[in-house]
């Protein structure tokens, strides 16, 4: 009997790992609420990192390992990053196999760019639009597979929940169609979870609409642990809007883009003066408290607004369109100025969870049988990510949760597969929730009531975080996840019926809230994107610990902990980037 | 008095399932600077009452990215087929008029059901064959920039639906391919390891509904969001066909 492997999520880390099932023998019944095609994947822009030294400047694997763990504020396993940074280079010749669009030298060769955090060229690209361009490969090659019969894929499904069998260990889901409404179970030798990040707990994001977190925090509510889930990156360049902020990537600061406002009528190029050795290309966290500050307490924003500007009419025009084409075209659709001709106006917002899903080394979650993989996990960018470092982490991830899986289902201590009796229990007790759902006729309305949560997350657990907020917060969001219970379903149809659908999810998304908040006010320290001026500092002592976050049914919170992580490689050292780092 | 709110009138196309009739519903929603119509159809969601005053459910239709990115968000605005996240309020005339892509069968409301591109990629070997996801040892061959440059146009492809839709050869009473696939497999063929295949993708449009059943319309390359210049890949493709099939003859 070939082994079956349940993926869900279709993006770059779903679609890696699928691959490697593939090649090993096994099957695999992949989900996604999106044609993976359209995964968030695809909104990658600014590259990934892989260390190719290329450029005449003498890079190394060890630089691009000990930049990512500086990046991260020492906080990620040390193990896990020099593992993905030595398979980085590897990567990027797989794909190149494959056909990615990679932007190329004059000579024909893969050609590399600056990015935040690094003082080596060491990002590859394809345009700006470098994720669409290795999702679409995976997306190929998966296809490929699909003819062959090896892949099964279950498009418009979403997730629910797993199912473990009575060793406790998981074998299997329930998904429902989102189209026919049909709820049903299925058995697995292991489960990976590949379904991205929680943006859209926070409200506007860059993220898509389709990253809700979901998924993890339903695994989260049957036992699965989340680790250091109060570190969210704030993107410092991004395109406020209402309905989403649209993300300007880092590689505009990488081919020369600066930012600044006017001080005393003159051009103030803040970042540059503030950081000398780094400049524009500081590390994500940095440049977005920078920005925060420059608006929010020296009120030096755009007009006294909350921007500032990202300029690039500096350089030539045909020179951005080759490198930076498809977000300019971005830019000038949805704003209307060109970018070429007037700087951009910018402003931070939350883009990524360095968080997420706790994990081995292997990517096995603390069930048996259920492993994470992607931005849902939390392994390799500890406090902070680096910018390019994500499309890596996303298809390396892959490769390490495939074959596990596989390894797993062969010679795993599994225990018993699902009985019939066992996988019709797990799909009625869904469906009974289901059906409670579409009948909930109170006064709320659930995309108001997730406007409220993403306004509260927004202003209290991003860029600068304090105590009292932090509480007042959490006792917020506890005040909406009551209100859920008083929400209304309008929308009664058994067919394509996204309301209901939606408020499960909504659910869940309150429930991470709460994840995130308490673990942000548990930590009273500043350490990469988590900053509190309470406690301006980094505390090695107390807080050089992993993050753990424990569902209690009884409370609906989470109980909080801190377990030690594989630091043996460096040793850890204050981060400064107003001058050069020290290795 | 308070000024009254300006607002966008929208008519919409809905339909309850695949099966049922369409019928039409009118909204208004708050006018804001740079409102899109996927923002203005959140806004419906968030209180799906209709412009007089009757309660009703939200709006159906899929989104992901809304950054014209995914090309989930495909559908006819104004009488255009295009994606609605960057379908911006103050470049429409109101009403704003929204339907279904109806080259697709239609879901729900406007949330159409495009298995038949992801199929089509099937049919042409839409991949570069390679041995596997494992190191070979041997870098991939060098490629002319110019040439990569060509492929990237093409590779931005977001399987939106745009192009099919605009076309008028493909319908249901047709069985051409349409416009998507021959763009990809003239993608494809550029690739240095993927012309390996060519052969097999020539073949596969040659058949019935194949590239001769391209009308030369020119809708296509008007429609692409991503401005690839579909007639002209076609045409090519249409000359690399037509060496095949000689080919084919020769070698009979």
């Amino acid at each position: 009997m070939k082994k079956k492997i349940i993926v869900v999520g279709g993006g770059l880390s779903g679609l890696m790992a699928t691959l490697k099932i593939c090649e090993a023998g096994g099957e695999v019944d992949l989900f996604s609420y999106c044609p993976v095609k359209r995964s968030h994947s695809l909104c990658a822009q600014g590259g990934m990192n892989a260390c190719m030294d290329t450029k005449g400047e003498n890079d190394s694997v060890y630089e691009h390992f000990d930049d990512t763990v500086y990046g991260g504020d020492f906080l990620a396993d040390q193990n896990a990053i020099k593992g993905m940074c030595e398979a980085a280079p590897k990567l990027i010749k797989m794909f190149d196999r494959m056909g990615v669009t990679f932007t190329r030298t004059p000579e024909g060769l893969l050609d590399l760019r600056n990015f935040g955090g690094q003082k080596n060229k060491r990002t590859l690209f394809s345009g700006s639009t470098t994720g669409q361009q290795l999702l679409y490969a995976l997306d190929e090659q998966v296809r490929a597979w699909e003819v062959k019969g090896a892949v099964k894929k279950y498009e418009f499904w979403e997730f629910i929940k797993i199912i473990k069998n009575k060793e406790n260990v998981c074998r299997g889901i329930v998904a429902q169609s989102m189209n026919s409404m049909e709820i049903k179970a299925f058995r697995a030798d292991t489960v990976i979870l590949a379904t991205g990040g929680p943006g859209m707990v926070f409200g506007r994001c860059t993220a898509s609409t389709i990253c809700n977190g979901s998924a993890v925090s339903a695994v989260y509510q049957q036992g699965a642990h989340i680790g250091n889930p109060e570190f969210i990156q704030i993107h410092p360049t991004a395109i406020p809007g209402s309905d989403k902020n649209r993300l300007m990537s880092e590689a505009c600061r990488g081919e020369g883009g600066r930012v600044w406002v006017y001080k005393d009528g003159k051009p103030w190029y803040f970042l540059e003066e503030m950081y000398p050795a780094y400049g524009n290309l500081v590390p994500r966290d940095v440049a977005s408290r920078a920005i925060y500050d420059v608006c929010m307490n020296q009120r030096l924003g755009i007009n006294g607004e909350n921007r500032v500007y990202l300029d690039l009419s500096h350089i030539p025009a045909d020179y951005l369109e080759r490198k930076l084409g498809g977000i300019l075209e971005i830019y000038t659709e949805f704003v209307g100025d060109d970018p070429r001709k007037v700087p951009m106006q910018i402003y931070p917002s939350v883009h990524y969870s360095m968080g997420g899903i706790w994990v081995d080394i292997k990517h096995n979650t603390n069930i048996p049988g259920l492993m994470a993989s992607g931005e849902c996990d939390y392994q390799y960018h500890g406090a902070n990510r680096l910018g390019a470092n994500s499309l890596l982490s996303a298809a390396y991830s892959g490769t390490v949760s495939g074959p596990e899986a596989m390894r797993w289902a062969k010679v795993g201590e599994k225990g018993s597969e699902l009985t019939d009796e066992e996988l019709q229990k797990a799909e009625n007790e869904c469906r009974a929730e289901y059906q409670a759902i579409l009948k909930m006729d109170g006064p709320e309305n659930a995309h108001q009531l997730h406007h409220e949560l993403g306004d509260l997350m927004n202003k209290y657990v991003t860029i600068e975080r304090v105590n009292k907020d932090l509480d007042y917060c959490f006792d917020e969001v506890k005040k909406i996840l009551e209100r859920w219970n008083n929400i209304g379903v309008d929308d009664k149809s058994d067919w394509a019926n996204q309301e209901g659908m939606f408020v499960r999810q909504l659910r869940n998304m309150i429930i991470y809230a709460l994840v995130v908040t308490k673990a942000a006010r548990m930590r009273d320290e500043s350490r990469g994107a988590h900053y509190k001026r309470e406690f301006p500092t980094r505390d090695d002592e107390r807080f050089m610990k992993t993050t753990i976050a424990e569902f209690d049914p009884a409370t609906q919170e989470p109980k909080i902990s801190y377990i030690d992580f594989d630091y043996s490689l460096v040793k850890p050292r204050a981060r400064n980037y107003a001058v050069a780092k020290k290795g | 008095m308070a000024e009254t709110k300006k607002k966008v009138h929208f008519i919409i196309e809905r339909q309850d399932g695949p099966n049922s009739k369409p019928y039409t519903e009118e909204f208004e929603v708050d006018y804001r600077p740079a409102l899109n119509v996927v923002a203005a159809l959140m806004e419906i969601q968030k209180n799906p009452v209709t412009k007089d005053g009757k309660k009703t459910t939200a709006v159906v239709w899929e989104c992901n990215c809304l950054e014209k990115v995914c090309g989930a968000c495909t559908m006819v605005i104004n009488g255009k087929v295009q994606q609605a996240c960057s379908a911006l309020i103050d470049h429409l005339e109101q009403p704003v008029r929204l339907a279904p892509a109806r080259t697709f069968p239609v879901i729900r409301d406007l949330h159409i059901d495009r298995t038949v591109m992801f199929e089509n990629l099937k049919r042409v070997q839409g991949w570069v064959s390679v041995d596997g996801s494992w190191e070979v040892h041997n870098d991939a061959p060098r490629q002319n920039p110019k040439t990569a440059t060509t492929a990237y146009e093409i590779s931005r492809c977001m399987t939106c639906g745009c192009c099919m839709e605009a076309c008028p050869n493909v319908n249901s009473g047709s069985d051409f391919i349409g416009p998507q696939p021959l763009g990809q497999v003239h993608l494809f063929n550029l690739h240095p390891i993927g012309e390996y295949n060519k052969e097999e993708r020539l073949n596969a449009i040659m058949d019935k509904g194949g590239i001769a059943s391209c009308g030369n319309s020119q809708n296509c390359v008007q429609a692409c969001p991503k401005e690839i210049k579909l007639t002209t890949y076609i045409a090519k493709l249409n000359r690399d066909v037509n060496k095949q099939a000689l080919k084919n003859l020769f070698n009979k």
